[in-house]
């Protein structure tokens, strides 16, 4: 077994039994990723030093056997918007390009201290806008599967190099579905954890109100293990959750007999690719195998997720946006500025790809003086409205099961020309973020060649049971072992 | 011809004497630092992916104000984004409170300064935020300094309910001297601890309607408060007299021309997009904490002022005087309750010289060298007659300057009031014998040579004469020489 | 009563692109105005399908977290040293940042 395509459980099993250190682990992955990533692209920056030097510190670790956790020794890689101290972070902006920050999320502190080693970080959509990791100012990244399709976005990158084993690990962050769906199209499980189950301190904000990071891993065992290490309440971030963290590990062997599978009948109306709805079908018809009740569900509002996650996405991304200025950091242009709003309106018109563009306008515009009743506060009002949904629905039922996507990978370019046919391509992933709910997507087959993914959806603070339920879903199929063969 | 009041409404900015800044652990003394740009850190600097969590000492003290301010303190509250760019505004954006504040719906009673009546003033709103960074001006550039960034400020609203300059002034030193009491704001203008801004209109009299109003910005003293306003109202008056209309602007104070400038016209009126700062979840204030804060209120000026008018028979005006300031108040107190004397004499030392010495070397009332107790036994030397007045103001000198106590001062330097008559008659009779002429040009009316004589008297003891019994010989002497 | 999106009816003309641009101090020409706008508006007029739901008395969700009142003591922490935050800063004069001229807009 090459030593770049083990799990986190694989490797810890053979770092603890000292029969491979974390150097060579490290030094596997390195290698691999300068193969592959020349035709992925799913690499902004690779950490070679930093990482066989974090290496070197795991395997003290492992020779001491103090400190040693589930994570220690093993390489990973992060999505470009998590702040990296001394590790160039540029949400794939030309604005951050050589944007070297000087502190460490909250996130990327917990993984130090639990000893993982950070390879290098992800290409995304800019700023997070996007569904297909097209959006990057850099490079598109390819699905592994289908070199011509995408990724997926806009957590693309990071789904990519987990498909390609490019890392045993990464950290992605979902505000729409920026998890779930890439990790759909390229056959790899990521979770979005609860809004608040993962301190937000350092990771550079698209929707304050929406943005989660979370795990994105070869199984719901991988996922556990990560998940365990990010977890809890941080003080730096004041929408962290004091809710106590729970051995997701030992969760996951607790049965799911007897657990109600609600299906939301809104996710299975017109526009789905048959191929995907069919591994869905199975995958239910698997679910009830291993003694889940399945029933029928009405999530009512479903179709106005939509609208309510892109109103106040555009509102707050535009103020959090703001503070790109060319003032303190990143890029900053000033030839013939003859005044500091010169300044402002170059370095901004410079930095921004066309979609942050439109992004941010939308945004001064939904919240301006004479719109704010109509856009800004009737999405917020019918967010209370989505919410009850999922309330109603998870009275009845522990979770649901629905497509993270309607279709398979789509080819690069096909859905560029028009930004608002990449906005309805979200829209079965949407709907759980302004609800703060956790939602899991597992492999679960193949259409026309190219992955498959589920969503579990679980209520507030049960990703403990998401986790259980991928897990045992796991055990009894292999679609998540399959490895794409990665060639041009 | 009509004639035009002016309605003038005042916004007051009070950085809050907190340790930290409001949303992080930085250190809030800025204006102590001496360095620029190293009291900071990624969440005042606004660097990407920082995040604000909420300073509980500045919401105590922000809901201390309100109570003060008789304001209902909002049992919920929530921080709002206020949009703009600035290059002093890290993060493009201010948090601050739109919808929910801390207290809202409050009132002041402010004495005219005729004395005549009072005014209440409402006041609207009083809200926390945080302040801006601090930017120099230079010739094609300007610099910042990031060290002010994020320190609590409260901003206090008032409705616009003054129609005399002289109102806005009692207001705004009642607002000033209050938040000294509190200990919240060290009303350090000049520093920038504590700015105005005013709203002015005018109206006919009589009318109750509301004009075009115009506001002047960044006011940092009760004189260009008073000097602008006065200005802007003048400026409005001329205008509607003269047919015109009253544009909305913002305006500056321009105190060597003794004009407003116009900052910004009405097209360029900043539209903040206010919402809700999703990153601070709402903020309940319980109306234990309330209560709790306010027993945490001392006596307020007002309230004390109107005690010492009671319990010590002042004047309005001299009580006034008295507790402008919290520690004033307190040293006189202080220095009543060890003093024999009576609180008008102990009120003219502290006010009279005690002040002046105070004012004249820059003093800190907190850390004075003379404490109470020193001042009183002063005053109970001189009303005991054992000094007179003269000795007394020397002895103060020393207090001040060595820190020692009266008694031990009077007597190293020997300063002890003499009244022995028999002593003062024999330099009563040296100073007639020696200013033959003084005495002929006083027996021949010239009342004045009287106190120069009364200075020999006290040249001739060093001082130390009781003038009481020296003016009283020295008359009877003189009388003496006229009936020879 | 369902709205109809066969047609659309909102409308973002180039002057209210160039003053949203403007609001987000962002540069654009003319030409890229007269590109965003029918984007824009076409984006918006998608999203009014909201008119379609009643909210009536159905309060924002920003008010109904479930987190309230965070908070931290009025502790000093150590801030961050000055070379870290000025080896970002784009143009900077000693210990100061430095931006181009600034005229009175705030």
């Amino acid at each position: 077994m090459e030593l770049h395509n083990l799990s986190i459980r694989e490797a810890h099993e053979l770092l603890s039994k000292k029969q491979v250190s974390s150097a060579e682990l490290t030094a596997a992955a390195l290698k691999h990723i300068h193969q592959t990533d020349a035709l992925i692209h799913a690499f902004v920056t690779v950490s070679d030093e930093l990482a066989l030097e974090q290496a070197r510190l795991a395997d003290e670790r492992l020779r001491s056997r103090e400190g040693v956790t589930l994570l220690t020794g093993i390489p990973f890689a992060v999505k470009d918007c998590i702040s990296t101290k001394g590790v160039c972070t540029t949400c794939s902006s030309k604005i951050l390009e050589n944007y070297i920050p000087q502190y460490n999320a909250t996130v990327m502190d917990r993984l130090a201290e639990a000893g993982a080693v950070l390879v290098g970080k992800h290409n995304m959509d800019e700023f997070g806008m996007g569904s297909s990791c097209e959006n990057s100012a850099f490079f598109s990244t390819h699905n592994p599967w289908d070199l011509e399709r995408v990724p997926g976005g806009s957590s693309g990158g990071s789904a990519a190099s987990v498909a390609a084993s490019m890392g045993a690990f990464a950290l992605g962050e979902d505000t729409g579905g920026s998890i779930r769906m890439p990790a759909s199209f390229c056959n790899v499980t990521g979770l979005k954890p609860t809004y608040g189950r993962v301190s937000r301190y350092g990771l550079i904000a698209l929707v304050s109100s929406f943005d989660s990071i979370g795990p994105m891993t070869r199984d719901a065992y991988d996922c556990a293990a990560v998940l365990q290490v990010i977890a809890g309440k941080d003080p730096h971030d004041a929408t962290s959750l004091l809710a106590p963290v729970p051995d997701y590990i030992k969760g996951l062997e607790k049965p799911i007999k007897g657990l109600r599978l609600g299906i939301p009948k809104e996710y299975f109306q017109s526009g789905i690719e048959s191929g995907v709805e069919d591994s869905i079908r199975e995958a239910i018809r698997k679910f009830e195998e291993l003694g889940m009740e399945i029933r029928e569900i009405s999530l009512p509002h479903t179709k106005y997720g939509l609208p309510v996650y892109y109103l106040i996405l555009f509102a707050e991304a535009s103020a959090n946006l703001a503070r790109f200025d060319g003032v303190r950091f990143g890029l900053s242009v000033t030839e013939g500025a003859e005044n500091v709003i010169d300044m402002f309106l170059q370095t901004r018109r410079e930095g921004f790809g066309p979609e942050v563009k439109r992004r941010i306008m939308l945004g001064a515009y939904v919240l301006s003086a004479g719109y704010y009743d109509a856009y800004y506060l009737k999405a917020q009002r019918v967010r209370t409205l989505l919410r009850r949904d999922f309330e109603a629905a998870f009275e009845q039922c522990d979770a649901l099961v629905a497509p993270t996507c309607p279709t398979t990978a789509f080819k690069l370019g096909e859905k560029t020309d028009n930004p608002l046919t990449m906005y309805l391509s979200d829209i079965y992933v949407v709907s759980t973020n302004p609800a703060g709910v956790p939602a899991l997507s597992v492999p679960c087959g193949f259409s026309n060649g190219m992955p498959v993914g589920m969503q579990l959806i679980g209520k507030h603070l049960s990703e403990d049971m998401l986790l259980r339920i991928g897990h045992a879903y796991q055990s009894v199929t292999d679609w998540h072992l399959k490895r794409p063969v990665v060639a041009k | 011809m009509t004639t035009y009041e002016p309605v003038i409404g005042l916004e007051i900015h009070a950085e809050l004497l907190t340790k930290s800044k409001m949303f992080c652990g930085c250190s809030a003394a800025y204006s102590e630092a001496p360095a620029p740009n190293t009291l900071i850190c990624p969440v005042c600097i606004g660097l990407p992916g920082a995040m604000p969590v909420v300073n509980k000492k500045a919401v105590e003290q922000a809901i201390l104000v309100g109570l003060a301010l008789n304001c209902t303190i909002n049992p919920m509250n929530q921080f709002a984004r206020k949009n703009y760019f600035y290059p002093d505004l890290p993060k493009g954006y201010q948090i601050s409170q739109y919808d929910l504040p801390v207290a809202s719906d409050g009132w002041l009673e402010i004495a005219e300064d005729s004395g005549e009546g009072s005014l209440r003033v409402r006041i609207r709103r009083a809200h926390l935020e945080e302040d801006t960074a601090k930017l120099m001006h230079q010739d094609k550039s300007a610099l910042v300094d990031f060290n002010r960034a994020g320190v609590p400020l409260l901003e206090v609203v008032s409705e616009p309910d003054m129609h005399s300059t002289e109102a806005a002034l009692a207001y705004a030193t009642m607002v000033r001297s209050i938040l000294r009491y509190l200990g919240v704001n060290s009303g350090d203008m000049e520093k920038g601890a504590l700015r105005f801004e005013a709203n002015i209109s005018v109206r006919p009299v009589g009318s109750q309607e509301f004009r075009t109003r115009t506001e002047i910005k960044n006011l940092n003293s009760f004189r260009a408060l008073m000097r602008a306003s006065a200005y802007e109202i003048q400026r409005q008056t001329r205008l509607y007299e003269s047919g015109c209309e009253v544009v909305q602007e913002t305006l500056g104070w321009d105190d060597v021309r003794g004009v407003t400038v116009s900052q910004r016209s009405k097209e360029e009126a900043h539209d903040y997009r206010y919402f809700p700062e999703p990153d601070l979840p709402p903020l309940e204030i319980s109306r234990r904490w309330v209560e709790e804060t306010r027993d945490q209120l001392p006596e307020l000026p007002e309230a004390k002022s109107q005690r010492f008018v009671s319990a010590f028979g002042l004047t309005v005006k001299e009580a006034k005087r008295l507790t402008s300031e919290k520690a004033l108040a307190d040293y006189f107190e202080k220095a009543i309750s060890l003093s024999r004397s009576p609180a008008k004499i102990i009120n003219n030392w502290i006010t009279g010289e005690f002040l002046r010495y105070v004012n004249e070397q820059g003093l800190d009332l907190d850390h004075l060298p003379v404490p109470p107790e020193h001042l009183a036994g002063l005053v109970d030397l001189v009303t005991g007659k054992t000094i007179n007045e003269n000795s007394a103001k020397v002895v103060l000198k020393e207090m001040f300057e060595t820190g020692q106590t009266p008694e031990a001062i009077v007597e190293a330097e020997n300063l002890a009031q003499v009244s022995d008559e028999s002593y003062l008659e024999q330099v009563v009779a040296q100073i007639l014998k020696d200013n033959p002429q003084e005495v002929a040009s006083y027996l021949g009316g010239k009342e004045t040579v009287f106190q120069w004589m009364m200075g020999q008297a006290a040249r001739l003891t060093k001082g130390k004469a009781d003038p009481q019994v020296a003016r009283q010989l020295l008359l009877q002497a003189l009388e003496k020489a006229r009936n020879k | 009563m369902p709205k109809n999106h066969a047609s659309q009816t909102t409308i973002i003309d180039i002057n209210k692109v160039k003053y949203v641009a403007h609001l987000v101090r962002l540069g654009i020409t003319e030409e890229e105005a007269a590109v965003f706008s029918p984007q824009l508006a076409a984006i918006i007029d998608y999203f009014n399908l909201l008119n379609e739901v009643e909210t009536g008395d159905t309060p924002p969700a920003s008010e109904t977290s479930t987190i309230r009142s965070v908070m931290r003591a009025d502790d000093v922490q150590p801030s961050m040293p000055r070379q870290d935050f000025l080896k970002n800063v784009p143009h900077q004069d000693g210990e100061f940042v430095q931006v181009p001229q600034v005229f009175d807009e705030e």
